[in-house]
């Protein structure tokens, strides 16, 4: 009779599925954005909470995304929600995403809001975020950030005019109104983030 | 989908636009193409983006890819992502390797290198 041992390999450096799930307390970082200054959360004294978008400037999912990633800023930043977004794709594998290319394309997108590099991806990791645009919506509690929602900004990527769920605008207007979102994570196809083990 | 005599289904998720998708095709294409005991089909993701698969077309064409393709027209991926596999955070390349005789299957969210397909297959035999 063989038996079967199974052996577990763990692969050094292989980007391991943990991150944030909601209801975890989101950590601060300490990111350069393009304007060349150091972006935290903790700068955003009088924010609720924040919308956090991984992103990129090459996924052609990310670019479908672009003017409704600037409306939800222009929507919710006065209204206290900021919305900031952050590059972690590997430039070595992804040359589209240098930080040259981010402070161009921000231009271009009509960014008025962070465009942080996280260049050690150590930010994505911890978060947990996985494809582009990937979005992390938190809740300020007293002195902790609480992850609201996780995942996509709407159910139709190609045509936003036949976008029958707006996930991340019903979780922000839930949490505005002191109302619990109904639907706090989903998943979407998309541009793996471009890790640097991959 | 499955049949006795092509035991091993190898469902890879691509699409036209992802660089590290159709860098792997050739793994893909190279397997369709010794084994008889392997089915690959490539379901591409393209109408998520774009109505017109026409790109797709062009494209299966130019590369003279031999492997059967889908090309996926559904809305709303967060309603069915979950069915292909429950750990699928929906991004490209994935795999999905089934053995219908074992009845065990693998699920691959990463690129495929030389050699990923074959230790793969290892797995669920």
């Amino acid at each position: 009779m063989v038996i079967g041992v199974i052996v577990a390999l763990f692969f050094a450096g292989s980007p391991v599925k943990k991150g944030y799930d909601v209801g975890d307390s989101a950590t601060d970082f300490k990111l350069k954005n393009v304007d060349g200054r150091i972006v935290s959360l903790a700068n955003y004294k009088d924010a609720k909470g924040f919308i956090i978008v991984f992103d990129c400037n090459t996924c052609p999912y990310s670019r479908a995304y672009d003017e409704r990633i600037v409306a939800l800023s222009k929507k919710y930043a006065p209204q206290d929600f900021p919305l900031i977004a952050i590059n972690a794709n590997d430039p070595e594998s992804s040359s589209g995403d240098s930080f040259d290319n981010m402070v161009k394309d921000a231009r271009r997108k009509g960014y008025d809001f962070p465009y942080l590099v996280d260049e050690t991806q150590g930010v994505a990791k911890a978060y947990g975020a996985t494809n582009t645009p990937h979005v992390f919506v938190l809740i300020k509690n007293r002195s902790n950030l609480t992850v609201a929602y996780i995942g996509t900004i709407d159910d139709n990527a190609r045509n936003p005019s036949d976008v029958k769920k707006k996930y991340v605008e019903n979780a922000v207007d839930a949490l505005l109104a002191g109302k619990p979102v109904t639907t706090t994570k989903t998943r979407a196809v998309g541009c793996g983030i471009k890790w640097k083990d991959a | 989908m499955a049949s006795t005599d092509q035991p091993v289904q190898i469902i890879n998720f691509w699409a036209t636009w992802c660089a590290p998708c159709v860098k792997e095709l050739p793994l893909l294409e190279k397997l369709n193409r010794e084994r008889n005991d392997v089915k690959v089909t490539l379901v591409s993701m393209d109408m998520d983006l774009d109505p017109n698969p026409e790109k797709v077309y062009k494209f299966i064409s130019r590369k003279n890819i031999q492997s059967r393709v889908v090309i996926l027209n559904e809305r709303d991926p967060n309603s069915w992502i979950s069915k292909i596999d429950t750990s699928w955070s929906g991004a490209l390349p994935a795999t999905l390797i089934i053995n219908s005789i074992t009845g065990k299957r693998r699920f691959w969210e990463r690129e495929l290198h030389e050699g990923d397909l074959e230790r793969l297959m290892e797995e669920v035999k």
